[in-house]
């Protein structure tokens, strides 16, 4: 996200970051999670599974913020992301 | 003034009446019905009975939706009948089977009329009896029960109860339009006197529980719904799990299973009345209001000297197949008036073999039977 | 739930459970649904509104009906029943009655609900009974291959209407909220926030609880009309939906590849069957 200038609270705001896991064999290939992910996480990779079905593959993991989004859309319940480890600690921080 | 579940008392009441107090008696806390002639009093006896009990009358939108409602609520643990007639029953079939498929208790009683289709509503017929048998698409086992006086009615629909929760299926209560709106003497006893038997529940923990494991009766124990269990239950083929399962190995067994699960406990299940049988030569086999008649014609043939004998089957399913066999050795034929073309006649004609004579006497409904078209039938058989 | 990272390859973590899966049957998935097909994301929505709602699991029955919905019953790891076509209903409405403790849900589809299941629908919601319904419209019957159903829109085709369904649609929403039901919503499946708030508030509300689902089917409905993929439909309905709150049911029928008003129609208290039973007086009539 390009910003004009840093905002004053930059210091205090905690972006999430995750990391996302993908059930192979579940996935039927319909690209819901790739077309809807917000940070364009994933694509559809040119691997496939036993049933010949293209899964999604993570293109750029660091821009993964754990939304979970691919989590509640998927209709196959094959793809979701847990919080970064550091991300993890952060928000038990915080919550201290 | 609220009453009790169990009336005990003599009173004077119809064969639908008394049905109704026959359900509350066993623990029937739920009517799913429509009205429908002759049967029509069952429901309101059960709409007027049920609030006193604590219990729940509702009047379902047709004959398929009281079906499921009474499955739905014995998967909810509560004892459950409906009452219909002809074309209800003919519209409950679907759901019957589903009841069976799932091996569900609940009763059903069938107070019927002449037909076919909207027939004759308020006359007498007996025409369902292989319906109740074969009603139902596939194959399976049923039980059925023919009462032939308010005082049956009674009795039987806490038998069909009992059967129902014990060999986890939905059963039946034939009665005809004559039983149900015939008023007579219903004796109805102490609650503690009254035997109940209730469903098998399993003593497995939820995760081990198999819900379509069969016992060594083949019956699998129950639970109901909402005990932490998480069971799944389809009218598809399923496997143990209840998972459907559509293969011809899971198939087959199930179906078996089914059939052999009232087959091989028939002997437990059946009931009869036995009129001087030993010496006879010529057996009445007969039920529900056909065998007042068929008792008469017995006495009168005894005093004349003629050896008849007469078997009422109380339970028409599963049929006495073994009972009527041995009979067939030694008699010189049998009699069955019904109230329809003949259909239970076709099972005597069966288990009675080709050697032995069996000689319906038909009915096409409306009126019971002249006892002299009986004595007629008798008198063919004995020439 | 646990998760079992059984190799990195390069750019796919590999898993085999999901955090879903406790409340799924996970041992028979992947389940029958065909690719792209909008009841995996519906399923997907009520796991999450059921966790949200705070519900005991072990108190939410859910049944369904025959058709490709109504196979979500067997893949949720709740207590659950499988009809025959179109008797989910009634069969829910004995349950809920015997036992009142109980979340008594219906997830079935557009044929099972609105066509067989017709009568059951119109007078269960009449009665007002403690039930919620998500019913899955996709415009089609898909189990049996893709024939019409009373919610085809007018000139789509299906295997029975070869030249365009001459029919006039149900307006579900209409039709039950007429009937007296006390929450009624309509929401695409791509609005997955959305419908899962939708599910949780029907969930937890009493009476009679409705929401209609529109949801693509990839295989039947979007190839016999030429409408692209599962997914281009799916988006087509999100992308042409208008929310309107509170608007007149009259006004949201539903045309071929017409605009679609989602949102909650429909949002009343109103006595339930059971406690008006309840509250009858024994005695005083006869």
């Amino acid at each position: 996200m390009k910003l004009w200038r840093t905002p004053l609270d930059a210091d205090k705001v905690r972006v999430p970051h995750g990391v996302v896991y993908i059930i192979i064999e579940r996935c039927k290939g319909c690209s819901f999670c790739v077309e809807y992910c917000p940070r364009d996480v994933l694509r559809i990779s040119k691997r496939f599974n036993k049933k010949g079905y293209h899964y999604p593959e993570v293109v750029a993991e660091s821009l993964c913020v754990d939304c979970n989004l691919c989590e509640d859309i998927c209709p196959e319940f094959a793809i979701y992301s847990n919080p970064t480890e550091e991300s993890q600690t952060a928000k038990t921080k915080e919550a201290v | 003034m609220s009453r009790e579940a169990v009336l005990t008392g003599e009173h004077f009441m119809t064969g639908d009446e008394a049905a109704a107090e026959g359900g509350l008696a066993a623990g029937c806390r739920f009517f799913g019905g429509y009205p429908i002639t002759p049967a029509t009093e069952v429901a309101e006896r059960m709409a007027e009975r049920l609030p006193e009990v604590g219990g729940i009358y509702i009047q379902m939108e047709d004959e398929m939706a009281s079906m499921n409602a009474l499955l739905g609520a014995s998967w909810g643990g509560v004892k459950a009948m409906t009452s219909t007639s002809g074309p209800g029953f003919s519209l409950m079939m679907e759901n019957f089977g589903l009841g069976i498929m799932t091996e569900t208790p609940c009763v059903v009683v069938n107070v019927q009329r002449g037909g076919p289709s909207t027939g004759l509503p308020t006359l007498v017929g007996q025409q369902d009896m292989m319906q109740a048998k074969w009603g139902s698409h596939g194959d399976y086992g049923v039980i059925a029960l023919a009462p032939n006086s308010p005082q049956e009615a009674f009795d039987f629909t806490i038998h069909a109860f009992n059967f129902s929760e014990q060999y986890r299926l939905p059963v039946f209560v034939m009665m005809d339009e004559s039983v149900g709106h015939m008023t007579e003497k219903v004796v109805i006893p102490p609650a503690d006197q009254i035997k109940l038997v209730s469903r098998p529940i399993t003593k497995d923990k939820p995760g081990k529980y198999l819900p379509f494991k069969p016992d060594k009766n083949l019956i699998p124990p129950m639970i109901e719904f909402g005990e932490g269990y998480r069971i799944h239950v389809t009218g598809l083929t399923h496997d143990e799990r209840g998972y459907p399962d559509v293969s011809p190995e899971a198939h087959r067994p199930l179906v078996r299973r089914l059939v052999e699960k009232i087959e091989k406990n028939a002997d437990k299940i059946y009931m009869f009345d036995e009129h001087t049988l030993d010496d006879a030569e010529v057996v009445l086999i007969s039920y529900g209001i056909t065998s007042r008649i068929a008792q008469q014609v017995a006495n009168e043939c005894r005093a004349e000297g003629k050896k008849i004998g007469h078997l009422r089957l109380i339970t028409c399913w599963p049929f006495p197949f073994a009972k009527v066999r041995e009979l067939a050795d030694r008699v010189k034929g049998f009699v069955v008036p019904e109230i329809n073309m003949g259909q239970m006649s076709l099972e005597v004609e069966r288990a009675a073999g080709r050697g032995v004579p069996t000689i319906c006497v038909p009915n096409g409904g409306g009126e019971v039977h002249d006892p002299e078209e009986i004595h007629q039938a008798v008198r063919e058989v004995t020439r | 739930m646990s998760t079992t990272v059984v190799n990195e390859k390069e750019r796919v973590r590999e898993a085999l459970h999901h955090p879903k899966d406790t409340m799924l049957r996970d041992e028979r998935l992947p389940h029958i649904w065909c690719p792209t097909c909008g009841i995996g994301t519906a399923v997907a929505c009520f796991v999450e509104a059921l966790r949200e709602s705070g519900i005991p699991e072990e108190k939410v029955v859910v049944i369904s009906g025959i058709g490709c919905t109504g196979r979500v019953a067997g893949y949720l790891r709740l207590d659950s029943y499988h009809t025959t076509h179109g008797r989910a209903l009634p069969f829910a409405t004995g349950l809920c009655l015997a036992k009142p403790e109980l979340k008594v849900v219906v997830f079935s589809g557009d044929g099972d609900i609105v066509a067989i299941g017709g009568n059951h629908l119109i007078n269960s919601a009449r009665r007002n009974m403690n039930i919620t319904v998500i019913c899955v419209n996709n415009f089609i019957y898909g189990m049996t291959g893709g024939q019409l159903a009373p919610t085809t829109p007018p000139t789509a085709k299906t295997t029975t209407s070869p030249y365009g369904n001459t029919e006039t649609p149900f307006n579900v929403p209409h039709l039950v909220a007429s009937c007296g039901a006390t929450y009624v919503a309509r929401w695409t499946v791509l609005h997955i926030r959305r419908l899962k708030k939708a599910m949780t508030e029907a969930l937890k509300k009493k009476g009679f609880s409705f929401i209609e689902v529109i949801a693509p089917c990839s295989t039947l409905y979007a190839r016999k009309n030429r409408l692209g993929t599962g997914f281009d439909l799916m988006k087509f309905y999100h992308d042409n939906s208008e929310i309107r709150h509170g608007a007149d049911t009259c006004d949201v029928q539903i045309g071929f590849q017409d605009k679609i008003i989602v949102g909650k129609f429909v949002d009343i208290e109103k006595p339930t069957f059971l406690e008006r039973y309840k509250e009858i007086k024994v005695g005083g009539g006869k």
